[in-house]
């Protein structure tokens, strides 16, 4: 059991204010992901929830009890560091049994904890080893044991795979999402990989330079992105942007005159903006299709064939490249023409501040 | 064809190689020579004479009853109590400043690697011990310090209405050991505080998510990381403790008796107050066995320790 409340939380470094005022609410048994570019305060919100680092302003509460001032080993966390931060100079199974020995449990008592959480995690024949001679795989997973023998309400990863190689890194992935099914325990994720946010997370809190920019789901974060950050940071490849201004808009569709030239029709919102209103077009590159007539018109620049999909880079004549995420393989060829309209109608308007002022999906 | 073509290619640059690196073997011995002399002159030639010496009946005062006189020189020497008063007295200076230096040591890393204000300045005093002469060193403590009537230890125990004491008299071989772990301890302190400067910050806190107190923290955590660090003080601290010289003649000139005269100062006492070339060179020969013998365990116990 943990749920975990922030209230207007803050952290100053001296004069620099690395959070500034976070709320949020995190159910008990929830993984939330926090992710945002690098240096955008994620570890520093972590490791306040941890107790590593002091809560300037605000509030913490777990399960309702306010912690700011409880020391880091009474708050029930347990945290998996970037560095894995092993013991080098004690054996997996010390390693794993160390908080289990601080709290002066018996030996044999902490023998079946740590061998049990071995097991679990397929740590039984190098139990006896030293870190240092363990594959990256392994000291990953040594060091979720040694959050796990400790049985904690919580647990609190940072950026926990980013030293792993890819293919070991999708599988641990989805080790992990199994282990907090299995072990029924609230999880703070943090990242900067975006993918990792997205497959791992019942809700993803996105930050940005000490702000929350939105807090959601997954899929509600992809589709319905609340500003141009959140739209620019969640999907892979980017979302494509267009500038433009406001030509004429009525109740179902906006006509945006684009930087480049462009004429472009899109669905609007049911109060229509003024028109001469700078607004940026959002559309993701798999909501564009190659099509014999349509309002963008460019050149082939580069195509990149990744077997189930195909991606294109298409130059404008204004120079900008949009991303083209397609299927169909037979038409492109470097260097050819091409016309690109709206697939199924789908897009996102933006306004001047960078707010998500509609997002077209027609059913 | 076009394999065994290649095969007989491969073979001739393989043999044009070879020629290539012979020649710049050649060349790098020659201008390798000099330095190799130079030390082989330096090393060897000290050497050679002392063992040529040991070997010999050769005192200053009747230089002319001189020859070869076998082992004699030896048997005279582990046969006479003070040579073995002289190794007790040596183990008990190096141990006894090795453990001195190593505790405060630690202590003033652990001490230092703290943020407060005016760490710069603290520092700084905790190293400026090691910028002293030994000469000097032995001099300060011996009459600002340690002395009964003018030095500050002798006052501040009158302050306290006990009687001073006079420290060379009664605890030589102890006033010895804190004169050179004063002289040592900013040694210790400068190695262990770069080592505390390396150990992952990480480690530290993730300990103390798992519970552990502050001193649970130094013993489990700080202490091991420092295993290695603290070795090789030792193995550097003894290269020089073993040749410890001028804070004895200044201070205690071995006394009182043999209290505090090493193996060192025994060598001293042979060959330039007694003229006893001979019985010198044998004792420093066996000084130099007893050096290699401890340098052997301490190598062996730091390979280890590295190795892990
Ligand atoms: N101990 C510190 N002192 C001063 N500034 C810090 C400290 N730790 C982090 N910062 C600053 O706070 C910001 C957020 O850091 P961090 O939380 O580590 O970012 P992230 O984990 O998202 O990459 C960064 O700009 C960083 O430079
Ligand atoms: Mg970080």
């Amino acid at each position: 059991m943990a749920n975990l409340e922030l209230r207007q939380v803050g952290k100053w470094y001296g004069n620099y204010e690395a959070i500034k005022s976070v709320d949020l609410s995190i159910a008990d048994r929830e993984f939330v992901v926090f992710v945002g570019p690098s240096g955008c305060g994620k570890t520093t919100l972590l490791r306040m929830i941890a107790g590593l680092e002091e809560i300037t302003s605000g509030d913490l509460l777990i399960d309702g009890v306010h912690a700011n001032a409880v020391p880091p080993d009474k708050r029930g966390l347990a945290m998996v560091f970037q560095s894995y931060a092993l013991y080098p100079h004690m054996t997996v199974a010390q390693n794993m049994g160390f908080a289990l020995k601080m709290a002066g449990m018996p030996r044999a008592e902490i023998d079946a904890k740590v061998g049990e959480a071995a097991r679990v995690l397929q740590l039984e024949p190098v139990l006896g080893r030293k870190p240092r001679m363990l594959s990256g795989g392994q000291r990953q997973r040594v060091a979720i044991g040694r959050a796990i023998v400790r049985n904690p309400k919580g647990f609190l990863f940072d950026e926990p795979l980013s030293n792993l190689d890819a293919a070991l890194r999708v599988q641990m992935r989805i080790e992990l999402v199994k282990l907090h099914q299995a072990l029924a325990a609230t999880m703070i994720y943090v990242t900067h990989d975006q993918i990792e946010a997205m497959t791992m997370a019942d809700r993803i809190v996105v930050l940005n330079r000490g702000i929350v920019e939105q807090v959601g789901t997954p899929l509600n974060l992809y589709h319905r992105p609340a500003n141009l950050f959140v739209a620019g940071f969640i999907g892979s490849p980017k979302m494509n942007f267009f500038p433009g201004r406001v030509q004429r808009a009525d109740a179902s569709q906006v006509v945006l005159a684009l930087a480049g030239g462009e004429t472009f029709i899109v669905p609007g919102p049911e109060s229509p903006p003024a028109v001469g209103t700078e607004l940026t077009l959002g559309v993701r590159p798999e909501h564009f299709e190659m099509a014999a007539q349509g309002p963008l018109a460019g050149t082939v620049d580069v195509v990149e064939h990744l077997g189930v999909e195909t991606l294109v880079y298409v130059r404008l004549a204004s120079g900008a490249i949009v991303i083209v995420r397609t299927d169909d393989l037979s038409r492109v060829r470097v260097g050819e023409n091409v016309s690109l309209a709206l697939r199924a109608g789908r897009a996102s308007l933006f306004d001047s501040s960078g707010a998500a002022l509609f997002h077209a999906m027609p059913e | 064809m076009a394999y065994a073509m290649k095969g007989a290619e491969t073979a001739g640059r393989a043999m044009a190689q070879d020629g290539l690196a012979r020649g710049r073997r050649r060349s790098s011995w020659l201008l390798l020579s000099p330095a190799v002399g130079m030390l082989a002159l330096w090393a060897f030639v000290p050497l050679a004479m002392t063992l040529y010496y040991s070997f010999q009946r050769y005192n200053l005062l009747y230089p002319e009853r001189r020859g070869f006189v076998g082992l004699l020189n030896y048997q005279l020497m582990v046969t006479d109590p003070s040579f073995w008063t002289a190794i007790v007295n040596t183990l008990l200076l190096v141990l006894g400043v090795l453990a001195t230096t190593l505790v405060l040591g630690t202590v003033f890393a652990l001490l230092l690697n703290q943020n407060f204000r005016g760490r710069g300045v603290a520092r700084l005093m905790v190293i400026a011990p090691f910028f002293v002469l030994p000469p000097v060193a032995a001099l300060i403590w011996k009459n600002l310090l340690f002395d009964p009537l003018n030095g500050l230890i002798g006052w501040l125990c009158t302050l306290m209405g006990l009687q001073p004491v006079a420290w060379f008299t009664v605890h030589p071989m102890l006033s010895l050991v804190i004169i050179v772990a004063w002289e040592w301890t900013p040694f210790a302190t400068l190695i262990l505080l770069t080592a505390l400067q390396s150990l992952d910050s990480e480690q530290l806190e993730a300990a103390r998510m798992d519970g552990a107190k502050p001193m649970s923290r130094i013993i489990y955590i700080v202490l091991p990381h420092l295993a290695r660090p603290m070795a090789i003080t030792v193995m550097m601290e003894s290269i020089f403790l073993l040749s410890i010289f001028a804070e004895i003649l200044t201070t205690t000139a071995g006394g009182p008796g043999d209290a505090t005269t090493t193996l060192t100062y025994l060598i001293y006492i042979r060959a330039l107050l007694d003229f006893d070339v001979g019985g010198g060179s044998a004792a420093g020969v066996l000084a130099i066995i007893l050096a290699n013998i401890v340098a052997f365990f301490l190598m062996r116990a730091v390979a280890r320790n590295i190795e892990e």
